[in-house]
């Protein structure tokens, strides 16, 4: 399915909208498999939170690109190059540090650019902003609250968090990436504007990473093709298996 | 935590909308109080079930044995004078 919306405001809807779903499904893929039951429920918890933020911004996107398209078709019946999620949302679990991390980094972004968006020109996204940014401040609470005590742990946990965000630190820059889509919607002020969100952010990582004594990872590679539909490896798989089940049951309901 | 080792266990208490006390509602584990107010949010409060929590150390309580059962309850079976059966509640009251 190929569907090239003209209005630069239903790319950045649907942008923001597979990093929710994304992200929700691979928390989900540590459901009945999480170090404990109460932290089982934790991530299961920020999966759903992310889901319901994903089925708001998918409606307002089938809105704003007017092929009324459903939530299920945006994600069960687009393929791989379709998906316009940022590379860090769709990178593996891993162990557990990497689950930190990767939750850390994303949502300290996702806050901020709920707060920004809040005040959005679009009614419609600033009214889900504006719901999502409690539920944000949630989670980069829980992630940061795992950071300082694995940070700041044992040896071993001190040792997996700093590795995981070196392996992660890289794809942080493509959240920030500026092009024609981001520069018309900041213009319009309809969306975050990117310089902004990434003061913000730096501020918020690099004083959570100083208290849990870990060692911001100095920039350098930086990937990136997500938002233009060019993912890693791993997302493939990730998206096969998500959507199967309604590729072989079409129109599956529960 | 995957090894066996588990962490400290804590009672979760919570006060629900309606206000009144708060209740005990269950137990988890976590390995420090914070973390634990944290995972009773999850675990508990998923449903609206309250406006605060109380996380208390489980090897903080003390409790009756079994044993302490018979001196500690049962004189008080047969004391009927001691329910407030026996008063007239006046019409203004609403719930006592």
């Amino acid at each position: 399915m190929t569907a090239v919306a003209a209005d630069a405001a239903a790319v950045y809807a649907l942008r923001l909208a597979d990093d929710c779903l994304v992200l929700s499904h691979r928390l989900a893929q540590w459901s009945s498999r999480a170090p404990t039951l109460e932290e089982d429920v934790a991530l299961t918890n920020v999966a759903l939170d992310l889901l319901g933020q994903a089925r708001a911004l998918y409606a307002r996107t089938a809105e704003l690109d007017g092929t009324g398209r459903s939530e299920d078709e945006y994600a069960f019946l687009r393929d791989e190059r379709d998906f316009v999620n940022c590379l860090l949302v769709e990178q593996e679990n891993g162990d557990f540090a990497v689950t930190v991390v990767r939750q850390l980094l994303f949502s300290a972004y996702q806050r901020e650019t709920w707060r920004a968006l809040g005040m959005s020109t679009d009614a419609q996204l600033a009214a889900i902003a504006a719901r999502a940014v409690k539920e944000v401040n949630y989670h980069l609470d829980h992630a940061t609250q795992w950071t300082l005590r694995l940070g700041d742990g044992t040896g071993e946990s001190h040792r997996r968090m700093q590795s995981a965000l070196e392996e992660l630190w890289p794809y942080t820059a493509e959240l920030f990436e500026t092009d024609a889509v981001t520069d018309d919607v900041v213009a319009r002020r309809i969306a975050a504007d990117p310089h902004e969100v990434r003061a913000a952010w730096d501020a918020s990582v690099a004083q959570t990473l100083r208290a849990a004594t870990l060692e911001r990872p100095a920039t350098g590679w930086a990937p990136t093709g997500g938002r233009q539909g060019l993912h890693t490896e791993c997302f493939g798989y990730m998206l096969a298996e998500m959507q199967h089940l309604h590729r072989a049951h079409p129109g599956a309901r529960w | 935590m995957t090894d066996g080792v588990h962490e400290p266990l804590w009672e979760v208490f919570i006060r629900s909308r309606r206000g009144l006390s708060h209740n005990h509602v269950g137990s988890l584990h976590a390995a420090d109080a914070q973390m634990a107010l944290r995972n009773a949010r999850d675990v508990f409060t998923r449903r609206m079930e309250g406006i605060s929590i109380w996380v208390v150390p489980s090897a903080a309580i003390t409790a009756s044995s079994p044993d302490e059962r018979d001196p500690f309850f049962d004189p008080a079976a047969d004391k009927a004078y001691r329910h407030p059966t026996f008063y007239d509640i006046p019409k203004e009251v609403k719930q006592l």
